[in-house]
């Protein structure tokens, strides 16, 4: 790392604390806590590319942009909520980290509040991209589901503006905790317009034989940048099932931590990363194995064109208690330009001497003879190309068991290969 | 009418094809036959667009169209089908979407209108069944844990699909069973007729006991080096390559 580098990253992180320094007597919520995170926050800085955590994305372009706290706005976003996928669930919006209750639906079989959060016992104040969002969250939806409630499925939605008139950073600190046995399907769509950051930290409480199911799709506007992290704690016979699609913004990074705390407690971390032109992405994933037969399947595709560049970084950590650990991992890539880059980074701790965990990683482009196969039998070469994507990602998209919310992700996937054309 | 005029053809520096002069008049079912390594897949890949096969010299025109000069899906289009000798897996793509995009592709390209999936579906059942294949064909992914066999029927079922005006069958019948080979044999005679023609390449004459040619040549070494009525398969079957490319030579 250049000097360069470093005074950008330490000037960046001065702003966000200037920004605390000003706000911190008008933000609610627990302010020692939020006190902590500052302190945590001034200490740590923004992670820079030393750190083996974060050597393959750079927030370099994040610190040339000065971000700004976004004035409250009272748009309606009809033209935004018109192009969202219907999917016939409540709707909890926020406009520039900021929850619209003119613009929500009531949530039923769900408690839910709003406003500034309560931070709970999953700090992980020592993630520096976490204690930012601790510094400076300002509002969330924190949904509580009793035990043995299916409170069906809720769409969090966040719009980002650029009718500010300056790049505006927001902090959003959502929870979501599940009672035993209680289920959820959580919807998150992100997305806006113009030069925004997006910082949303998500703390899931997944109780013993509750099901969170997880479906994000990450369409954030082009010069957009997006840093979330998902702290989720699964009990035992719990399951986090989680898919994410991140295929917006400049420069992104979705990180996962998942801790199975109780036996045959089960996390599914998959994703798909579809990146074009300069784009960056990354999809970072740690998971904790801290009970015996608990379960992880990360099933990880990207699609590369351009000059975009994609990580992956996959985790995973066996306790010694854990024993008949089930831990699997597939990161598969197609690059369909030779300008394109793809770091995957598998990393397996084990201390435990009784589990089962696998680990891959292809690199390839489309394959010449299905590809000649299908145009032998009449179909144009674009569209060939597009049938043996969409094919390639079928794996991940497919365990998707909620038919609306896999239709609106392969609508997603369309219109960025529309896009790429 | 398929014509060949003169054909050059080979993969990389290596001249495979040194000259081919073969006419298929339309309505006709012409057999190639050969020994391994005469340039039998080079011929069909040529014909059908495979990238990475360069032709140096001559010529193939199908129905007026100059064939080489054209993209793998334009010849499709234009109605000409390979059967391929080891057709690809493609997983993640369902046998039903597969054919019928296949299908509505070719009718778009040829200004026709498209097949609705109701319409599919309806047209795909009775070639299926038809031609004795299981229900399930269309539902699997295309030829993903398919057999030898059941990957073969389905290069049939597509043929039957499609309707080309040429087929042309690279070695389809090699590892095929008896039951097999005759389905693959009924789905080509199925089509037979005054529009239909088909270039039937095997190493074998077992199949031509199914599908009898109107015409059999001998390709060897790049070149057709005899041709003949159906009977020759049967003296190349008792006497055996080698007698008839020392007489040719």
């Amino acid at each position: 790392m250049n000097a360069v580098s470093q005074t950008s990253l330490q000037a960046s992180a001065a702003s966000f604390r200037a920004r605390y320094e000003g706000l911190k007597e008008r933000l609610g919520g627990d302010s020692i806590q939020r006190a902590e995170a500052a302190d945590a926050f001034a200490h740590q800085g923004l992670p820079g590319p030393r750190e083996e955590a974060w050597h393959y994305t750079a927030l370099r372009p994040l610190t040339e942009v000065a971000f700004h706290e976004p004035v409250v706005l009272l748009s309606d976003c009809a033209a935004a909520l018109a192009a969202l996928p219907d999917l016939g669930m409540p709707r909890l919006v926020f406009v520039d980290g900021r929850f619209r209750a003119d613009l929500s639906d009531a949530v039923t079989g769900a408690t839910l509040r709003t406003g500034a959060p309560a931070f709970g016992p999953s700090v992980a104040l020592g993630e520096k991209m976490v204690a930012l969002n601790a510094m400076l969250a300002e509002d969330g939806a924190a949904i509580t589901v009793a035990p043995g409630v299916d409170a069906g499925a809720v769409m969090l939605v966040s719009l980002g503006s650029d009718a500010h008139g300056v790049p505006v950073s927001f902090h959003p600190r959502h929870s979501v905790v599940l009672g035993a046995g209680a289920r959820l399907t959580l919807v998150e769509v992100n997305g806006g317009t113009g030069v925004y950051f997006n910082n949303p930290v998500l703390v899931a409480e997944v109780a013993e034989d509750a099901t969170l199911t997880h479906l994000r799709i990450q369409q954030e506007a082009a010069g957009a940048f997006h840093i979330s992290t998902v702290l989720a704690d699964v009990q035992a016979r719990g399951t986090y099932d989680s898919f994410t699609l991140a295929l917006g913004g400049r420069l992104s990074r979705v990180e996962v931590h998942a801790a199975l705390l109780g036996e045959k407690a089960m996390a599914h971390l998959n994703a798909a990363q579809l990146l074009g032109g300069v784009q960056h992405s990354d999809f970072t994933t740690i998971v904790r194995h801290d009970a015996p037969a608990t379960a992880s399947r990360q099933t990880v595709k990207n699609v590369l064109t351009g000059r975009s560049k994609g990580v992956f970084q996959g985790k995973i950590e066996v306790a010694r208690v854990a024993q008949k650990t089930d831990g699997y991992q597939m990161n598969q890539t197609l690059l369909l330009s030779g300008d394109a880059e793809i770091d995957s980074k598998p990393q397996l701790e084990i201390y435990a001497d009784d589990v089962k965990c696998s680990h891959g990683a292809t690199v390839g482009e489309l394959d010449a003879d299905q590809l000649f196969y299908l145009r032998s039998r009449g179909v144009p070469e674009a569209q060939a190309r597009n049938i043996l994507v969409r094919a390639f990602l079928s794996e991940a998209l497919d365990p998707i068991e909620h038919e609306g919310a896999r239709a609106a992700m392969e609508a997603a996937i369309a219109a960025w290969w529309e896009r790429q054309a | 009418m398929l014509e060949i005029k003169a054909l050059r053809a080979g993969i990389e520096d290596k001249e495979i094809l040194r000259g081919i002069d073969l006419v298929v008049p339309t309505g006709e079912v012409h057999a190639i036959m050969g020994p391994n390594g005469s340039g039998k897949s080079t011929l069909s890949y040529v014909l059908s667009g495979r990238e990475g096969y360069e032709v140096t010299g001559g010529s193939a025109t199908f129905d007026g169209h100059e064939l080489l000069e054209m993209e793998p899906e334009e010849r499709a289009a234009a109605g000409v089908f390979l059967a391929f000798q080891y057709p690809v897996e493609l997983p993640g793509v369902n046998n039903a979407n597969f054919l019928r995009t296949a299908l509505n592709a070719q009718r778009r390209a040829r200004g026709e209108a498209e097949l609705d999936a109701v319409q599919f579906l309806k047209m795909a059942r009775a070639e299926i069944k038809r031609l004795s294949m299981a229900d399930d064909m269309l539902k699997r992914n295309v030829n993903v844990g398919f057999s030898g066999g059941e990957k073969k029927r389905n290069e049939v079922l597509q043929m039957a699909i499609l309707r080309p005006k040429l087929a042309i069958l690279d070695e389809t019948d090699s590892g095929l069973d008896i039951d097999a080979l005759k389905i693959v044999a009924d789905g080509v005679n199925a089509l037979r007729g005054p529009d239909f023609s088909a270039v039937v390449i095997t190493h074998y004459q077992r199949l031509l006991d199914h599908i009898v040619p109107d015409r059999v040549h001998v390709l060897a070494n790049g070149r057709i080096i005899r041709s003949g009525g159906p009977e020759l398969a049967l003296e190349l079957e008792a006497q055996g390559y080698a007698a008839v490319v020392a007489e040719a030579a």
